[in-house]
């Protein structure tokens, strides 16, 4: 019981990341993809997005591997083993993605055209759009890597691999391209809330093609789900993670609605339950199992005082918490951005 | 290149590298509410403009503190598996309670950075006086896990104690090691932030904004750095009585003996058990170690060969962290003796200053050299072996060169741009005739 509680806030963690820091490797999808006349306003209207919550936001996936190595150290001490390649390959996009944002925002500006970002920034910004590609990719990957099975565990935690890198099957491939999409969604859709006139229109129509991006990846991954994955899709249609899902898929419909008939604000609250209820019916499906098929919940479990300590300080730390993060929230995304005004050295910069 | 000696080299990179980051991280948000604090009130904008120079250095050294954290987080189990198996549980409530202050600091730090028109003046201090707080009380807890390593708790059987889940704050050694990390931050900080503004000075530009960086940033270093000896001198008793090989080892002490010397400076010759070219201070060791100049300091030769650790290494780093903290005392002294007697600093006075900057930093890395070397061969002391905790991967020097060369990339883009941040002062309070800065690519 104590060890179920302690996944489920692992879950509420990672969706919290998925979620919020999602759409900031998004907003660098749209950064690598600008095109066209308002390039540089886009590209501004991200930094200008990201800049002061993409560090908060990061934190919560410290949080969900630290409540992962304390609460199953045997999980998080087996994965590290059979994803050691992929695990640094993150880390690699994680590095060059923070490092070329905070760069890029102190490069000079361009000599020649006052407002455009000068050499430097324009190489840093290239690292930026591109780590925050790969990243995405390579998370969706591990997490397809967990459920795809192929990663046995024997109980004296010896990890040997069957087959191919669990990594690189069909299945983590699709959940690689799917977090892609999804990320670039989540990004679009809040970039259409928070700007106004010609950009919002160019973020909205990011949003509709990322959106048929997303139901283009689920139809890849169902029939997979099912051929590579037979416990995962079980749990899926199981009578736990199907209302879940089927709130999940609601959301998206009506997420894809709101777009269409400008309502981004709509669009936003649909969106933000699509992507947790997808999640946490994943969660859902794959419980027991940490790793399948060797690895569960209460086989990976540290001791109970341990478990206890954890479950007992998150509602203390939640009170210093949950406040903090409304009001950073409030005072730089309640309404929209006037780009126009954006004070000079008011900023980070 | 073996598994083993990789993942150690990678684990030592990794960590130096974050340190100076975490370091700046813990120290800078200080400066700048204590500038803007000023600001407030005396309402002298050169107290703001510094303000906001320091913010800018900090969120720079902030986002590769939290990457190379990050990276630190995963690397613990990437390179240490098995000891995160095995340890996992017991060190995880000192990281889980400082995500809680990790959280905070970023969350504050995205205030206080963007918020300057957003926010009332008493608002956007207070969220960079919690900037500052939460920085200090997240290295106090990570430092606990550390502790753990050097002291675990164990129970009366000698088996580490596995049902309390605050044992990290119950290792004994947390209370010395925290106390002495935290200065040590400040210490960093503030003789490098000094040196920016003592060369800043040596070429003319003796403006309220520069004697006012200097003088702050040198109160607080110098505040921290008398403090320093006496500190230390707790983690030598703290070691003295609980880690008594790693003391021998640190002092290059080989022979077990009553009123033991001090050993100050030469290189230890682990074979023929002698330093050579040392200075002896004679009973001196025995005095600082149990305030009793007859007491038997037990030396290396007490233990068996197998566990000593690098004497070597140890020796060196301990002497060059003494070293750097006392010529720092005496730079920081020098400076506030010129201005208690109302001179202005001299050019040697200033030359110093920028000569002692790095030593801060130095001393810092030179200190974890010695209490981590100092723990071999043990990943966890008298429980597990470090040979014991290292993964089964056998890719692990490909890894350490990547992430060293990846780091060398960063270390040197960042100080290309921290170094442009540090030449532009505001045009504000930038002196008629003084260059005007290039605009910085604000977002
Ligand atoms: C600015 C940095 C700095 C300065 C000037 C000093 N130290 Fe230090 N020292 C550290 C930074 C540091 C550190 C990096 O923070 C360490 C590593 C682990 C720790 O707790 O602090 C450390 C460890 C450390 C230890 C090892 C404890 C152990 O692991 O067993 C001892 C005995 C001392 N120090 C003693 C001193 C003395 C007598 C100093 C006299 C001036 C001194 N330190 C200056
Ligand atoms: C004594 C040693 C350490 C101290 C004093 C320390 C301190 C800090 C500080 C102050 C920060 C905030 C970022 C900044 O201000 O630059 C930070 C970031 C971080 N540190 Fe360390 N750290 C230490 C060692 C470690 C170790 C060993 C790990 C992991 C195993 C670690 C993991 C992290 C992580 C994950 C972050 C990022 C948090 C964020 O995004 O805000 N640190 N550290
Ligand atoms: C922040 C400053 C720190 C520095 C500069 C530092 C430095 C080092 C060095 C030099 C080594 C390699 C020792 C050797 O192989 O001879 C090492 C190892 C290690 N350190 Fe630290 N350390 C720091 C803090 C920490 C903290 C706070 C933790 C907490 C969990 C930690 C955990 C480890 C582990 C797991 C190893 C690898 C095992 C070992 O070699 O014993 N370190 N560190």
């Amino acid at each position: 019981m104590l060890a179920d509680l302690a996944a489920g806030l692992a879950l509420a963690a990672l969706i919290a990341y998925a979620v919020l820091a999602g759409a900031d490797f998004g907003g660098g999808i749209w950064d690598a993809f600008a095109r066209g006349p308002r390039r540089d306003a886009q590209r501004e209207a991200i930094a200008h997005a990201m800049g002061p919550v993409w560090e908060a936001n990061h934190v919560w996936l410290i949080f969900v591997v630290v409540l992962l190595f304390t609460c199953f150290p045997g999980a998080y001490a087996a994965l590290s083993i059979a994803l050691f390649t992929p695990f640094h390959l993150v880390l690699l996009g994680i590095i060059l993605r923070g490092a070329a944002f905070v760069f890029r925002a102190y490069s000079p500006q361009s000599i020649r055209r006052p407002g455009a970002p000068g050499r430097q920034a324009r190489r840093w910004g290239a690292v930026f759009g591109a780590a925050s590609v790969i990243t995405p990719v390579l998370l969706g990957m591990c997490l397809g890597a967990v459920s795809a099975g192929g990663v046995h565990v024997d109980p004296a935690g010896a990890v040997t691999i069957e087959g191919a890198a669990p990594w690189l099957r069909p299945l983590s491939l699709a959940m690689g391209g799917f977090a892609l999409a999804v990320c670039a969604y989540l990004a679009a859709v809040y970039l259409a809330n928070e700007t106004e006139g010609e950009l919002r229109a160019d973020f909205r129509r990011r949003a509709l093609w990322a959106g048929t991006a997303v139901v283009a990846m689920s139809v890849l991954v169902l029939p997979l789900l099912r051929a590579r994955a037979p416990h995962l899709w079980h749990g899926l249609l199981g009578a736990r993670a199907w209302p879940v899902l089927a709130v999940g898929v609601a959301a998206a419909l009506l997420s894809g609605w709101a777009l269409w008939r400008h309502r981004p604000r709509l669009a936003r609250t649909a969106t933000v339950a699509q992507a947790a209820c997808l999640l946490a019916g994943w969660g859902i499906a794959q419980h027991p199992y940490l790793i399948y098929p060797d690895v569960t919940v209460h086989t990976a479990a540290a001791g109970s005082a341990t478990l206890r300590f954890v479950l007992w300080s998150t509602p203390f730390g939640m009170l210093l918490l949950l406040p903090s993060l409304w009001w950073l929230f409030r005072v730089f995304k309640g309404g929209a951005m006037r780009l126009t005004n954006a004070p000079g050295d008011g900023g980070a910069g | 290149m073996e598994t083993l000696t990789a993942a150690r080299a990678q684990m030592e990179v990794s960590l130096a590298f974050h340190m100076v980051f975490a370091a700046l991280g813990i120290g800078m948000p200080l400066l700048m509410v204590a500038a803007e604090g000023l600001w407030l009130r005396t309402g002298r904008a050169h107290y703001r403009d510094l303000a906001k120079k320091w913010a800018k250095a900090t969120a720079l050294t902030f986002a590769i503190g939290a990457v190379s954290g990050t990276a630190l987080s995963f690397e613990l189990g990437l390179l240490w598996p098995r000891f995160m198996a095995f340890a996992g549980g017991i060190v995880g409530p000192a990281f889980a309670l400082e995500g809680y202050a990790f959280f905070l600091e970023a969350i504050f730090l995205g205030l206080y950075l963007y918020g300057w028109e957003k926010l009332s003046p008493r608002a956007h201090l207070a969220a960079g006086a919690a900037v500052a707080a939460s920085g200090m009380v997240s290295g106090i807890l990570v430092v606990a896990a550390n502790a753990w390593m050097q002291q675990p708790l164990l129970d009366a059987r000698g088996a580490v104690v596995r049902d309390n889940a605050l044992a990290p704050f119950l290792s004994r050694a947390w209370g010395v090691m925290s106390l002495h990390s935290t200065l040590s931050c400040y210490i960093a900080t503030g003789f490098a932030a000094a040196g920016v503004y003592a060369l800043g000075m040596l070429r003319g530009r003796r403006d309220a904004y520069h004697r006012s960086g200097l003088a702050l940033a040198l109160g607080l270093g110098t505040a921290a750095a008398l403090l320093q000896p006496v500190s230390g001198h707790f983690s030598a008793d703290h070691t003295a009585r609980h880690q008594p090989l790693k003391l021998a080892a640190y002092e290059a002490h080989f022979h077990t003996t009553r009123g033991a010397a001090e050993v100050i400076g030469g290189i230890p010759d682990v074979q023929a058990r002698v330093v050579h070219g040392a200075i002896r201070i004679p009973k001196l060791l025995s005095f600082l170690a149990f305030a009793d100049p007859d007491a038997e300091v037990k030396g290396l030769d007490a233990f068996p060969r197998e566990l000593w650790p690098n004497v070597v290494v140890a020796h060196l780093a301990f002497q060059g962290m003494v070293a750097c903290g006392f010529a720092l005392i005496g730079a920081g002294l020098w400076f506030w003796w010129t201005g208690w007697r109302r001179r202005e600093p001299g050019r040697w006075l200033l030359r110093a200053l920028v000569l002692v900057s790095p030593l801060g930093i130095l001393a810092l890395e030179a200190g974890w050299i010695v209490t981590e070397v100092g723990r071999q061969p043990w990943i966890i002391r008298g429980v597990m072996l470090t040979r014991d905790g290292v993964t089964t991967v056998d890719a692990v020097p490909a890894t350490f060169f990547g992430f060293s060369l990846l780091y060398l990339v960063l270390g040197v883009a960042l100080a290309l741009l921290l170094r442009r941040l540090a030449t532009g002062a505001p045009p504000r309070a930038a002196q008629a005739g003084a260059a005007a800065p290039e605009v910085a690519h604000a977002r």
